[in-house]
Parts: structure tokens; C-alpha cells; sequence
């Protein structure tokens, strides 16, 4: 009585998922405390690993008490099913590092108005190094700048004064 | 280390993050009510850290053994139950010794032979770095001031008592003071029961409630 054909349905998306595609697809995905940058750019995933129709993701989130780790992981296993695919998203073990952020992440947060970090060097970070670092204001180039508090909206940001445009601005801190 | 060890960890950490995060709203000024409440966010951060890896030990979650023991069940350090609000002198001396304490703690950790605690006292000592920064910044601004040192005075024995007793020396040298008998942790102050009552308020009146 009419109606369509009884072939088989196709799997969602059509085609098998592959690595590249999830790591494509990830970089889709904005971060949710700066959403200029993408949670790749931002370092925090570290492997991706396809069998089959599952697809396992381990990330780090940038500090251990960041609140935007559920809405990451969240984020992570709908855009996996969206591909057609069963998730399985799990903090890993072992600490993100700001020098985990890409280059062009380290860009697209400084086209945002956040000086990205200074790279780390070895052991925790000291008062001397961020106080001679220099950080360039996002907003006016100038170099005259200073910190202004160690603390800033978020753990992962601190704040800077520019003595040239004099604007306050938002600087990613350097773990 | 062993689940008490980790739970004494955890529950510094989890009390003195309650009683850091006081200060939001109320600071002194608007750069250190921003300090605060983010140290305050980081402490808790570690703290739930700690109770998940004490919960693959014990069973159970990190959730439950942060809100579900009863007061007497704690084993955090007398130190971080004590209430300074408005008190910014006593406040600034606690968290500059806690911080001294505790880089003294973590560092010790990261030689652990068990990798999982290695591992993340290393994550933890790089974000503690900033609240060594900061409490060092203001006992530097404050060495002179005698209602600070009065402070400090009256809260070394308590700050000695964080430590294992084989680590005090190294608080003593590092602090710049001598030895004195500790405030043991095993007992509590007065006022755990209070911010224990405040904290699993919601827990308590509505179990298994999620948001």
C-alpha cells in the first residue's frame, strides 16, 4: 500500500566514527568559563580512543575544584552521541598545565582580552617570575602593565592594570 | 598513608575552605573579597580531590564522606575550625601558617611512593604556589604589626598541630619560632558543630538532593 522501502536504516551520521572526526568535533566545543576558546585549544582533553561504537575521552580540568568540569564532560558525551556513538568521557589522572593551551589558543585568548600565560618553568611558580614576566596589555600592546591580584572571576585567572590605556584586564594564570 | 591520613588531609582542607569563603562579601576591601572566595574555591577543590581518593579505599563517595559523618567523626586539625570573622589580624596569621603547614605537608606527599597520591600532591602544590604567594605578600606587609604577631602568638600552638610531629621542626624553622606543646587534632573547638550544622544543612533536610 505504497509507502517507502524497507531497507535498513542508516547508523547515525552514516559513517563509522574515526579519531580525527571526534577530535574534530571536540574542537567544536566551547569552553564554558571562556567560550572564545575551544576545550582543545584549552589542552584540558588528552587522549581520544575509538572501538567500534564507542568512543573513550580522557580530560584534566584546569584546577581540581573548577566548576565547569560537569558542564565540560556534559558537553563532551553529546557531542559524541551526536556522532553516533556510545561515550565514555573520564577525568584522567595527572594535572593540566597552562602550557597545555595551543597556540592558537594562546591567540584567541589574547584576541578576547586575557593575556594567555607565561610559559612554566621548573616547579611551582614564584611571586618573582609573575612579577617579572612581562605581559603585554590585550588591549593597547603596551608593556607597562602589573599585577594587580593574584586573584581574579575564576581560579584559573588573575588581574593586570595597564599604566598606558589604564584598563584592567584578565590574565591566565601561569600553573 | 592510610585512609584516616587522607581523610585528616581532606578535612582541613574542606573546613578551612568553609571558613575562607566567610570572607565573600565581606572583605576589607574588593581585591581580597575575590582572594578569599577563590582560595576558599580551591581548598574545597583539593579537599574533594582527597575524598575521592580516599572513597577508592574505603568504598563509598566523596560527597558522603564529606557531608555525611557527624561532627566527632571529622579529623581535621583544630586550627582551621576556628571562626575569625571580623577579624582580619587572626584571619591573615591563620592563613599564612596553614599555608606554611601545608606546603611542608604537600611536598612531603609528592615523594610518596603510592603514584596516585604523588601525582596529585604535584597538581595540588602548583595551585597552592598562588595562595603561598599571597599569604606571604600580606605576613610581609604585616611583620610589624603587633595585633598580627599577637596573632600569630596565640595560633602557633594550633599551626604546629596541622603537622605530623617529625614535619614541626621544619614548620618551627621555617615560621621562625620555637617549639611549643601543639593543639593535638583528635579533639574539636567549640566550633565545629556550628559550621558542621550550616554545611550539611541541605544534605541533612533533603537526602540525595541534586542541583
Amino acid at each position: 500500500m505504497g509507502g517507502d522501502d524497507d531497507g535498513p536504516p542508516l547508523r547515525a551520521g552514516g559513517v563509522m566514527v574515526t579519531v580525527e572526526r571526534v577530535w574534530e568535533a571536540l574542537a567544536e566545543i566551547p569552553d564554558p568559563e571562556i567560550p572564545a576558546v575551544s576545550l582543545i585549544d584549552l589542552g584540558v582533553v588528552r587522549t581520544v580512543a575509538v572501538d567500534g561504537d564507542r568512543v573513550r575521552v580522557e580530560f584534566t580540568p584546569t584546577f581540581l575544584g573548577c566548576p565547569a568540569v560537569e558542564v565540560m564532560r556534559k558537553q563532551m558525551v553529546e557531542t559524541i552521541r551526536e556522532l553516533g556513538a556510545e561515550p565514555e568521557v573520564e577525568v584522567a589522572p595527572g594535572g593540566w598545565s597552562s602550557d597545555r593551551i595551543t597556540a592558537e589558543g594562546r591567540r584567541k585568548l589574547r584576541e578576547s582580552g586575557f593575556a594567555p600565560p607565561a610559559l612554566r618553568e621548573a616547579g611551582p611558580v614564584t611571586l618573582v617570575q609573575i612579577q617579572t614576566a612581562v605581559h603585554s596589555c590585550p588591549y593597547c600592546g603596551s608593556e607597562d602593565t602589573r599585577l594587580d591580584n593574584l586573584f581574579g572571576p575564576t581560579q584559573c585567572r588573575s588581574i593586570r592594570y595597564c599604566a598606558s590605556c589604564r584598563q584592567p584586564f584578565e590574565q591566565f594564570k601561569t600553573i | 598513608m592510610n585512609a584516616q591520613e587522607l581523610l585528616s588531609l581532606a578535612d582541613d582542607e574542606l573546613i578551612l575552605g568553609w571558613r575562607n569563603s566567610e570572607w565573600t562579601g565581606i572583605a576589607p576591601f574588593l581585591e581580597e573579597d575575590v582572594a578569599f572566595s577563590s582560595i576558599a574555591q580551591t581548598e574545597i577543590g583539593h579537599a574533594r580531590a582527597w575524598y575521592e581518593l580516599t572513597a577508592k579505599e574505603v568504598g563509598g563517595e566523596a560527597d558522603s564522606l564529606a557531608f555525611d559523618r557527624r561532627p566527632d567523626e571529622y579529623r581535621c586539625a583544630p586550627f582551621v575550625e576556628l571562626r575569625f570573622v571580623p577579624d582580619w589580624a587572626q584571619t591573615i596569621a591563620r592563613h599564612w601558617l596553614y599555608e606554611t603547614a601545608d606546603t611542608i605537608r604537600i611536598q612531603a606527599l609528592m615523594h610518596s611512593d603510592d603514584p596516585e597520591i604523588a601525582g596529585l600532591a604535584e597538581k595540588i602544590d602548583r595551585e597552592e604556589a598562588y595562595h603561598r604567594m599571597h599569604a606571604d605578600m600580606w605576613a610581609d606587609r604585616l611583620r610589624e604589626e603587633a595585633r598580627f604577631q599577637q596573632a600569630v602568638d596565640e595560633l602557633w600552638p594550633y599551626a604546629l598541630g596541622v603537622l605530623e610531629p617529625e614535619q614541626r621542626d621544619r614548620l618551627s624553622e621555617v615560621v621562625g619560632r620555637e617549639p611549643v606543646v601543639p593543639v593535638e587534632r583528635g579533639e574539636h573547638t567549640e566550633e565545629l558543630t556550628p559550621l558542621w550544622e550550616e554545611m550539611t544543612m541541605v544534605r541533612r533536610s533533603v537526602p540525595g538532593a541534586s542541583w
